[in-house]
């Protein structure tokens, strides 16, 4: 059962991200990414990490790919040209380079046999809010606040920059 | 989390059913209560005091032609209808309707509940966009910020609530409030996250979703036929469910007002009979409190909007969470 709706959510995640790097419209590219999200949110929820997969679809489903619809709603981007109209020596750099990692990915993936690791009674309980907050503020305290001091001066600088903005305009009126 | 028993998928399709059909009770009596309060009858034709005008509604809904415009995004303009109601439908999962009445008890079912709702803005913003009109892209534009905006502070009114509880469980906050509804220990919160819930379902002060006078119908002006029904009943489950969720988080979810001190030990049977009603009187009312303010109250302008969420609910949400925190720390040592 478990392996079936894994083997579900990997083909709808891997097709999903397909389809978001080749689909030409944008709006269409956004809204495979967000299915994409909500897909590894269930494989995560196969392995019994509910926390992050609640976590997945509430900030990166629910709020961060809200507001890209929202640009690109706003700024009504238009259909991307073809990228194969105009072929330049950067593309094919960026080609060599996915083959490279393409290959690195699948070099790393042919050691695994296994679809699924057994589900053991001490990693149900690996996922829960509790034993994420207990790791987070004992072993890994220093990262968890470095990121938050990240977070916090990459917030401040978004409202100064915002802020700028606004009053240079109002200076122009 | 626990097992999934024949009890569950009983409750969850009786919550289901209820909440489905509560939707076309929410419509009949907005339409008879807006008639009250601006003086007038509303509809009272179809059967008994107009009772089965829900369903002469959904009738003429479904015999209506299905127009979808020239140059629409077909396949989107046909799924985003969908979204809204599949959201709403969702949530009762984890909700608690009597003392051990509940579909199932997720470990984090607070953040469950904010992860379905925060989904529920793709069907207002994809029908903007997907029609193809300028009306219906401003209203799906005007709902993506908006209701992210006022995600923010519902979450951090959620989260002071959470602090008094120290679970995630809906389950646990519903059984944390049987003496003290957080109500009285946590008014702030309480405001904020009515406030936000408006907001969240697009309701009156905050439709600017639909503002009619503006955006002719706002996002849904290009649907017609089943797929308007559809954003309708959305509309009015999310009513329903955010009174739930008001009801769960502050008013005491199934409990009466100090009940632990008063009420009597009862039989099972007794006891979910109460608990059922009483949730469901409470459910009621704020439904009753979401049309009373409709009708009643104007609507802001957009800008006044995003003033309100971001400069003055969003500060004051998170000092009451900090001030909740520094109490509950000094002096209650929890």
């Amino acid at each position: 059962m478990e392996t079936y709706a894994f083997v579900l959510l990997a083909v709808l995640a891997i097709a999903t991200a397909l389809g978001m790097i080749l689909n030409k419209n944008t709006v269409n590219s956004a809204l495979l990414l967000v299915l994409n999200l909500v897909s590894i949110a269930g494989v995560y929820l196969l392995l019994q990490a509910q926390f992050l997969a609640l976590i997945q679809i509430l900030v990166y489903a629910g709020a961060i790919m809200v507001l890209f619809l929202f640009v690109i709603m706003l700024l009504n981007v238009d259909e991307e040209e073809s990228l194969f109209d105009k072929f330049r020596i950067k593309y094919l750099v960026a080609f060599l380079l996915g083959v490279v990692i393409f290959g690195q990915i699948l070099y790393s993936l042919g050691g695994v046999t296994d679809m699924l690791p057994e589900v053991s009674s001490e990693m149900v309980q690996i996922g829960t809010v509790e034993a994420i907050a207990e790791v987070f503020y004992t072993d890994y305290l220093f990262a968890f606040e470095m990121t938050a001091i990240l977070l916090t001066a990459a917030v401040v600088g978004a409202l100064l920059i915002a802020q700028y903005k606004v009053k240079d305009s109002g200076e122009t009126e | 989390m626990t097992e999934i028993t024949i009890t569950s998928y009983i409750i969850l399709g009786t919550a289901l059913f209820m909440l489905l059909n509560s939707a076309a009770v929410a419509v009949y009596a907005e339409r008879r209560i807006a008639g009250r309060i601006q003086n007038r009858v509303g509809p009272n034709r179809v059967g008994p005091f107009g009772l089965l005008q829900p369903i002469a509604d959904v009738l003429k809904l479904i015999l209506k032609e299905d127009v979808t415009p020239h140059n629409s995004y077909k396949l989107i303009h046909t799924i985003a209808p969908i979204i809204p109601v599949v959201t709403a439908l969702m949530t009762v999962a984890v909700i608690p309707f009597g003392e051990g009445i509940y579909a199932t008890d997720i470990n984090a079912g607070v953040l469950y509940l904010l992860a379905v709702a925060s989904l529920g803005v793709y069907g207002v913003t994809l029908a903007g966009w997907a029609s193809n009109s300028k009306y219906s892209l401003l209203g799906g534009l005007r709902a993506a910020a908006q209701m992210i905006s006022y995600e923010l502070p519902l979450g951090m009114a959620v989260a002071s609530v959470v602090l008094f509880v120290g679970s995630l469980s809906v389950v646990d906050v519903a059984v944390a409030q049987e003496n003290w509804w957080f109500v009285f220990l946590n008014p702030v919160g309480a405001i904020i996250f009515i406030i936000a819930a408006f907001a969240e379902s697009n309701r009156t002060p905050f439709d600017l979703v639909e503002a009619e006078q503006e955006l002719v119908g706002g996002f849904h002006t290009e649907y017609s036929s089943m797929k308007f029904g559809m954003f309708f009943l959305a509309e009015y489950m999310h009513v329903v469910i955010n009174s739930m969720l008001m009801t769960t988080f502050f008013f005491g979810s199934y409990h009466l007002p100090f009940a632990g001190y008063w009420l009597p030990e009862m039989g099972t049977a007794a006891k979910a009979i109460l608990d059922i009603t009483v949730f469901t009187g409470k459910t009621a009312f704020f439904v009753f409190l979401f049309i009373w303010v409709r009708w009643t109250i104007p609507r802001f302008k957009f800008n006044q909007v995003m003033k309100l969420g971001w400069s003055r609910l969003l500060p004051l949400s998170i000092i009451n969470f900090i001030v909740i925190a520094g109490i509950l720390f000094f002096f209650f040592n929890g």
